[in-house]
């Protein structure tokens, strides 16, 4: 049964700062890591293939430097790693990027299940997914938390619901985005590490994976950024003093004054 | 044609101001020993850039210089006219998003002179109708067959897809809830239309009847305004509790479309095998209008017995930081922050949470957030509107016991 893991690398928003005399994003120094819901969607891969055997493969889209977080992948139990790159893909928006991966997975032979994290942390928009499984034609399942089940016919997964969860059962292939709760991620082994180092990364180019060059990139993308600007910030509000009694009743008393209780 | 972006080589002095005003790090400066003052160059990696123009903007000398492609080939969206709101259902009632939708959906239909359309679709589901009219929905259409009982991407999207072929709305507002993301998603894939994720405000530019979609970005760091200039229709998933609820208008008129729905031509794939509800109470975060959240500083799981009896006090909901739930105090459902969900509600009381950016990125938009912390330095009491300092466990009961005074008093 083959695997395949969708992955993005993205800004360590743990250190993202805010420059406050530009409103702008601090960039410098600031690292790339594996989208930390991706890192569930590699471990759940991972698991699969030594439960069921076969090949996972890791795929992601970006500029060649991303081709770190696919060596990450390898070590953490990865067989195979894909890179699709070209400068034709820059710009692109959910729908131009579900194209693109949605083509390169094409050409990577026949799979039973497409894992991915929920979303990623830089764009926060978790359509990435669902946009692959529709252009691949296969059904997806958002927001899983446990696969029940699961063989190269069909499988039985949770979905996470606002108010808990629903079993669904699904035909072979399909595309599952998963949350954090679904496992523990290993750390990468000293063999794991070894094999990243060695890897040979496979490329593909917007040709190799017969892209159409209306679809891809900045011309393939319906929505374009208009604008970007820095929220108000937050500042500090009141600091209450006192005792425990006396911070407890103003807080109380202002309570009722702003209508909360 | 793609778009281009170009620097001068005699106008640009290296003076990296633009690589601060770029979001996407795709501006790195390039040492120029040939320069006669060895100024370095700034670069753009194309890879990177996506044309948003705030280099162009912040380039005092006027040294960027940006070429846009034509509008491309869109649709003819003078076809496309009226504002769609989603009427989300869950086990047959409807999600309160929706009465938001339906409010902020009245507004810009209104600008645009155009009527305000719900699409409802469930088992047995009729009787919503007219819920859905007296919010301010000019139109609803409904498809009310059991093979909607229960939410699959499959058959809604398919029979979604249809309906916008069919009729033709500019506009999709639909809930930023789990359904809504994930079946959006596939609809906007399939009829090759933009979507914009989780949006938390909305306007028209009645010129080209563009929707500006702003949403928040890297965490709620920085927000954009996205467009869809040359598609239709334009998509939107739009967060919990940024507007405020339509209004009752009792005995409201409107129209009722009811669909025949021939089932056998609904694409449908996966089966639909049962619900198990949380058994945790105060779980519902997104629908919530005050949430107590409790963290590492509650010290043990049996902490959160009094954060519960606050929240229940408050008629909120519970959530958590991520480090109770590692801790195995609370399931993963209720956890607040990047990976867990993302809250907005009136207020937030942080109870024991000092407040690390993948929490405070998942809460930092509510209205109000009250931090109760020994730690008066730590981040969460230096951004709450009202911090209290202090043992959470000698404060909390005197704030239960003051509001349980209070009540008794009115």
């Amino acid at each position: 049964m083959n695997i395949i893991v969708c992955i993005k690398q993205v800004p360590n928003t743990t250190n993202v700062q805010i420059d406050h005399e530009t409103g702008r994003l601090k960039r410098e120094g600031v690292e790339s890591i594996i989208n930390p819901f991706d890192e569930y969607a590699i471990e759940e891969g991972v698991r699969l293939k030594e439960r069921t055997g076969g090949k996972c493969i890791v795929v992601t889209m970006g500029p060649p430097q991303a081709e770190s977080a696919l060596r990450e992948a390898i070590s953490r139990g990865v067989d195979e790693a894909v890179l699709v790159s070209d400068r034709a893909f820059g710009g692109a928006d959910t729908l131009a990027t579900s194209y693109a991966l949605s083509s390169a997975i094409k050409q990577l032979g026949d799979y039973s299940v497409i894992l991915c994290g929920k979303q990623a942390t830089d764009g926060d928009t978790a359509q990435v997914g669902p946009g692959i499984a529709e252009m691949l034609n296969i059904p997806h399942i958002a927001y899983v938390k446990k696969i029940e089940d699961i063989n190269d016919k069909s499988m039985k997964v949770e979905r996470m619901m606002e108010d808990g969860y629903d079993l669904i059962e699904s035909p072979a292939p399909c595309l599952l985005t998963v949350v954090k709760e679904i496992n523990n991620p290993r750390v990468p082994s000293l063999k794991g590490k070894m094999a990243a180092k060695k890897a040979v990364i496979k490329t593909f180019n917007a040709p190799s994976i017969n892209a159409d060059e209306k679809r891809i990139g900045l011309n393939g993308s319906p929505t374009q950024v208009m604008k970007i600007f820095t929220p108000p910030q937050r500042t500090g509000g009141e600091k209450f003093s006192g005792d425990a009694q006396q911070q407890a009743a103003a807080l109380v008393k202002k309570m009722s004054d702003i209508g909360i209780i | 044609m793609a778009n281009q972006i170009l620097v001068s080589a005699e106008k640009c002095v290296g003076c990296k101001i633009c690589v601060g005003a770029c979001n996407f790090g795709a501006i790195t400066m390039q040492e120029r020993p040939e320069h006669p003052k060895k100024q370095p160059i700034a670069v753009i990696d194309l890879n990177k850039c996506v044309f948003c123009g705030a280099c162009v903007d912040a380039c005092k000398f006027k040294a960027i210089e940006m070429k846009k492609d034509a509008p491309r080939e869109g649709v003819d969206k003078s076809k496309y006219r009226g504002v769609w709101v989603y009427a989300e259902q869950r086990h047959g009632e409807i999600s309160s998003v929706v009465y938001e939708l339906l409010n902020e959906g009245a507004r810009l239909a209104k600008q645009l002179e155009v009527p305000l359309s719900a699409v409802l679709i469930g088992s047995d589901i009729k009787a919503k109708a007219q819920d859905l009219i007296e919010r301010g929905a000019d139109k609803v259409y409904i498809f009310d067959d059991p093979v909607f009982i229960e939410f699959q991407d499959d058959p809604y999207a398919s029979i979604l897809t249809r309906l916008i072929e069919q009729e033709k709305p500019e506009i999709i507002l639909m809930g930023a809830t789990n359904i809504g993301r994930s079946f959006a998603s596939r609809v906007a894939a399939r009829i090759q239309t933009g979507l914009t994720a989780d949006c938390t405000s909305l306007d028209v530019d009645l010129q080209n009847r563009n929707l500006l979609q702003t949403r928040p970005a890297f965490g709620g760091n920085i927000m954009a305004t996205i467009l869809t200039p040359n598609h239709r229709p334009q998509m939107a998933t739009v967060r919990h509790k940024v507007f405020k609820e339509a209004k009752v208008e009792k005995g409201r008129k409107g129209e009722v479309i009811e669909n025949k729905v021939d089932v056998s031509t609904l694409v449908n794939r996966t089966k639909f095998l049962g619900f198990i509800k949380d058994s945790s109470a105060h779980v519902n975060l997104a629908d919530a209008d005050i949430i107590v959240s409790g963290g590492r500083g509650l010290g043990k799981a049996e902490g959160f017995k009094l954060i519960e009896e606050f929240a229940e006090l408050l008629g909120g909901a519970v959530g958590s930081s991520r480090a109770a739930v590692d801790s195995d105090w609370i399931p993963y459902s209720h956890q607040v922050g990047q990976t867990g969900r993302t809250v907005a509600p009136k207020v937030y009381i942080a109870c024991g949470i000092s407040g690390q950016i993948q929490h405070m990125v998942g809460m930092g938009s509510s209205d109000t957030i009250i931090a109760i912390n020994k730690d008066a330095t730590c981040p969460m009491m230096q951004t709450a509107t009202y911090a209290l300092e202090g043992d959470l466990y000698e404060i909390i009961p005197r704030i239960i016991s003051e509001i349980k005074k209070s009540r008794c008093a009115v």
